[in-house]
């Protein structure tokens, strides 16, 4: 793709303006870095951290029958939420494979935002589109359900790290308080209007906020003042990738595609097979029946060496039993860490294996999820 | 970006510096600040004969692996040993400390296939 052809956030001036290292990602030109993706990993763990967001894709699902149609296409159970409340999910095809994972929220008794994948945002809408209930002429316009893509008019950052509840007291007052673990509420700020949810993709706390796009570069501008005497750094998305291998979040792309579902990705958790319908939901009862013929996991290096990458082979001995999905330094363990999906047999917590770099093999062991802990 | 005037490069941003019947190889300015924080690198054997623009070393980075050629042919006499504890040599020192293997050149010729630092420059804009 052309560069001419990469979309940009409207915070793109701002990380042009900061001198960050740009680089192309799912269609974007997004920021990989300021400084240094090192610094800005371990400004996230030990401080507070702000990255763009914008490029996620906002779609909106409302009118009445909006949260019976969504559990027939999203795999966790949409009825669990109460208003205000989000719910982490996959959007699966006939397969059961991952079209995308995402978070939707109910942000209105009959209203739903889902945040999805910057690269899959209009694979997505399509999707949903194609499989909206069928118009019945009985049924007026006002109900029946409708999906709006929201994604250009909106940006949005994630703030992440120990210091984010000090930093949002410092934003938005001593008596301010950030909405509850995947909860999601609206503030006004000197006339700005934000959706602020406390959710993350760095395994630390912190919030990720919603705003109209006119609004980006004043808000973002706004947090680091604010939060420079917390120690805030912008960050890229280099080292949005370090944090969350380490507490092993999925990459969709990487760990998840159309040929995975979510049972062998070992998300089984966010997929409720007691709904009677959801498209996929024949073959990963099947899937789960019969059992996975392979599973990712999680590796930690065994010595120091090169960093594990995407497509190296995973061998036991001789015998090659996988392929490395996701890998990098771990910047808090300085170790080479990352997942692949190895075959079911070999997939035990404790197990030695080795990975294949440039013809050499490295010995690896597989280690219980997440690899990275706040000691 | 610093691309000091004494050294000759390689259009795969490799400086040169030579030292008699040998040159001194490792990445410029220009190519640690693309590369981002070194995390690994690995070294060429000693003793190893490698052609020009033979890839012989690698340099890694949290993102990717990027080979690093040889910018003449030669052979292998020094390896930087350093590199193996602190990678980050290349980031902070890419034209000192960071350093990473010295050739023997076969043919002093070869050098003039090189880049001065005015070519150099006019090639990273």
């Amino acid at each position: 793709m052309s560069e001419t052809a990469q979309k940009t956030t409207p915070l793109y001036q701002e990380h042009v303006r900061r001198g960050a290292k740009i680089i192309p990602f799912g269609g974007w030109l997004m920021p990989v870095q300021y400084t240094s993706i090192l610094e800005e990993h371990q400004a996230v763990r030990n401080n507070v951290g702000i990255f763009d967001i914008s490029h996620m894709g906002q779609l909106i699902v409302s009118n009445p029958a909006a949260a019976g149609w969504l559990n027939t296409m999203l795999t966790n159970n949409i009825d669990k939420l109460e208003v205000d409340q989000g719910q982490y999910t996959f959007l699966l095809n006939e397969r059961g494979g991952i079209i995308d994972d995402l978070i939707v929220y109910r942000i209105e008794e009959r209203k739903f935002l889902l945040v999805v994948n910057a690269a899959r945002t209009d694979e997505d809408f399509a999707w949903l589109d194609r499989h909206l209930p069928a118009v019945e002429a009985a049924v007026s316009v006002a109900n029946q359900v409708r999906i709006d893509n929201r994604s250009a008019d909106f940006g949005g950052i994630a703030i992440q790290g120990p210091r984010v509840a000090e930093l949002f007291h410092a934003l938005f007052g001593e008596d301010v308080y950030p909405p509850a673990r995947n909860h999601i509420v609206d503030l006004d700020l000197d006339g700005m209007r934000l959706s602020i949810a406390r959710t993350g993709y760095t395994g630390e706390d912190g919030v990720e906020i919603f705003f109209s796009a006119k609004d980006a570069a004043r808000f973002w501008n706004a947090v680091l003042e604010k939060g420079e005497r917390f120690g805030i750094k912008p960050c890229g998305l280099g080292a949005r990738d370090t944090l969350r291998l380490e507490v092993c979040y999925p990459l969709n792309g990487s760990d998840l595609s159309p040929e995975r579902n979510p049972i062998e990705a070992g998300l089984g958790f966010f997929v409720d097979l007691t709904k009677p319908n959801f498209i996929g939901r024949e073959p990963l009862l099947k899937a789960k029946e019969n059992g996975s013929p392979e599973k990712l996991v999680a590796f930690r290096m065994q010595a120091k060496g090169p960093p594990p990458r995407p497509h190296y082979s995973v061998f036991d001995n001789s015998e090659r039993i996988g392929e490395v999905t996701s890998g990098t330094l771990s910047p808090s363990l300085n170790y080479g860490i990352g997942m692949a999906y190895v075959s079911a047999p070999h997939a035990r917590i404790g197990s030695r294996i080795d990975i294949g770099i440039r013809g050499q093999k490295f010995p690896a062991i597989i280690e219980k999820k997440p690899l990275y802990k706040k000691s | 970006m610093n691309v000091p005037d004494d050294l000759l490069y390689a259009e795969t941003h490799e400086w040169i510096r030579r030292e008699g019947d040998n040159v001194r190889v490792g990445v410029t300015d220009h190519a640690q600040s693309e590369l981002t924080d070194v995390v690994y690198v690995e070294l060429p054997k000693m003793d190893r004969q490698a052609n020009s623009k033979e890839a012989i070393a690698v340099v890694e980075s949290v993102k990717a692996a990027s080979d690093i050629y040889a910018p003449v042919k030669g052979t292998v006499v020094e390896v930087n040993k350093a590199l193996e504890a602190n990678p980050g040599l290349i980031n902070r020192e890419p034209y000192g400390e960071g350093w990473i293997f010295v050739l023997k050149i076969d043919n002093a010729d070869d050098l003039k296939q090189l880049k001065d630092a005015a070519a150099y420059r006019k090639q990273i804009g």
